[in-house]
């Protein structure tokens, strides 16, 4: 019978993870009263840093199921040097996205090309009706302030992008 | 048996009654508790039930006032007569088995000179019920849960009546009475201080019922009749409230039961070897001592159940027919041997 040491092996481990569990405590955690720190990269929710979106829709278009809304006109910025022409520049009126719809998968914030979206691991937004799920520009901004430091780039890597 | 006062027959009958409800709920409710609520969850590395009482220990009367409240529907075809009837057999069936199990030397519901006998059979008559529940449910996953279950717990009657007719051997007696008494004043080996609990000599015996056991619980290397993701609880998939409540007491009520048998067959029963065995003292002693032992094999259970995946079918009937028979008769003509030989 060679399965036999196998079947005490199992014994011996659901009685070891009891004893772990009797004088350490449990993996799980009583959610309201105690809370989980989530991990670095946690996909909780998507925060918006509003002064980096140049409104190129980018994100929307890629949204594999449309939960972004993006609304944006032209209006003309001081120029940057004296004496010089008034700059044309695009202006966010509007950026909502639908939490209700979205999947998480993520992709609009690798998208986009001037770092104006980010994963925060902030998951505490639940909502008991569903249309208040859509967050407009504002809350994902608030959002920012959870969003932890970029990790450490790998030695010999090049740093893309301004930040 | 001699009381202060005498009784009346009527008030023996409705102490006897209070005093099996008592001896059958009680293992129940801290089974429930000890094994399936905390024991499993530390198994599984977590709290288990924490909020109702403290340490969650009123749990248990929570559970039982939702099923309680709950409404008790019988479906439009169920076979009606039947399917009332069904779960109060399987619930009976675990009454019968306590009346022949001694808790002290005058402390017994019923001193019957075939007690060991007298529980396998009585064991046996929750399979009636259980067919009966499957049958009269008109529902093709009942109907097959409570086939199955019938298939297994006959399959696994019979290693396990094979088990005890080795210490019955041992013992020379049927009387569950007698067994305690004989296992208190053996000896093993010329070593009588702990006197000669069958575990020791009838040690393959203790394993095969242990198995068997397991398998007439339905408890999770055996529970196929139940399997939960296959055929939704099996042959209780249409019952409710009240009486899927008597179906979850039964469950457990049987295991603490046949814990008990187990504790008297090859634990040595209510006696402990180094207190007299004619002490009065025993008739409330031992009934604490004979819950340890339970509990202890209950423990052993309930260890199996949170540890091992479930069998396949065939698997479980090739366990039983062709290695538990053979086992089990081989320990027969063994003890035989050994009894004739000593």
């Amino acid at each position: 019978m060679p399965r036999v040491p196998g079947l005490v092996k199992g014994l011996g481990v659901t009685l070891r993870t009891m004893g772990r569990t009797v004088t350490q405590g449990p993996v799980t955690v009583q959610y309201p009263r105690a809370k989980e720190a989530p991990p670095i990269r946690a996909r909780g929710v998507i925060a918006l840093r509003e002064e980096n979106c140049t409104v190129c829709m980018l994100c929307a278009r890629s949204c594999p199921d449309w939960c972004i809304y993006i609304e944006g006109h032209k209006e003309k910025a001081p120029p940057r040097r004296p004496g010089g022409k008034p700059r044309t520049v695009s202006a966010l009126d509007r950026f909502d996205i639908d939490f209700a719809l979205c999947m998480y998968c993520g992709i609009c914030v690798e998208v986009c090309p001037f770092d104006a979206l980010f994963w925060s691991p902030e998951y505490e937004y639940s909502e008991t009706r569903i249309a208040d799920l859509l967050h407009d520009k504002s809350k994902l901004g608030e959002w920012m302030e959870t969003v932890p430091e970029a990790p450490e780039l790998e030695a010999g890597a090049e740093k893309k992008g301004k930040k | 048996m001699t009381f202060a006062i005498e009784l009346a027959y009527w008030q023996q009958t409705i102490l006897r009654v209070v005093g099996v409800l008592v001896a059958l709920l009680l293992p129940a409710g801290t089974f429930v508790y000890v094994f399936l609520f905390k024991m499993m969850s530390f198994m599984q590395s977590r709290i288990g039930p924490n909020e109702a009482g403290p340490y969650g220990s009123m749990q248990l009367l929570a559970e039982v006032g939702k099923f309680l409240q709950k409404e008790d529907i019988v479906p439009a075809k169920a076979d009606r007569r039947l399917f009332l009837l069904a779960p109060f057999v399987v619930v009976v069936s675990a009454f019968l088995v306590y009346v022949a199990v001694p808790f002290g030397p005058d402390a017994f519901f019923a001193d019957i000179d075939t007690g060991i006998f007298y529980v396998m059979a009585v064991s046996s008559i929750s399979v009636l019920g259980i067919l009966m529940a499957g049958w009269a449910s008109a529902n093709k996953y009942s109907l097959m849960g409570g086939l199955r279950a019938a298939g297994q717990l006959i399959a696994y009657e019979l290693p396990m009546v094979l088990a005890v007719v080795g210490v019955v051997i041992q013992a020379g007696t049927l009387n569950m009475q007698e067994i305690v008494i004989a296992q208190n004043e053996g000896a093993v080996f010329g070593i009588d201080w702990i006197g000669n609990p069958y575990v020791l000599t009838q040690f393959v015996g203790f394993a095969i019922f242990l198995v068997a056991t397991q398998a007439e619980l339905a408890q999770t290397p055996f529970d196929m009749p139940v399997a939960e993701s296959e055929l939704v609880t099996g042959y209780m998939t249409e019952y409710s409230g009240l009486r899927f409540l008597l179906f979850f007491i039964a469950e457990f009520a049987t295991a603490g039961a046949f814990a008990a048998v187990a504790a008297t067959l090859f634990l040595g029963g209510w006696a402990l070897p180094w207190i007299s065995i004619d002490s009065d003292w025993m008739n409330i002693l031992g009934p604490l001592i004979l819950f340890a032992k339970v509990m202890l094999i209950a423990f052993l259970i309930f260890w199996f159940r949170f540890t091992y995946p479930r069998l396949r079918e065939d698997q479980l009937q090739q366990v039983a027919w062709k290695f538990l028979v053979p086992l089990a008769l081989a320990n027969i003509m063994v003890t035989g041997i050994l009894k004739v030989a000593f």
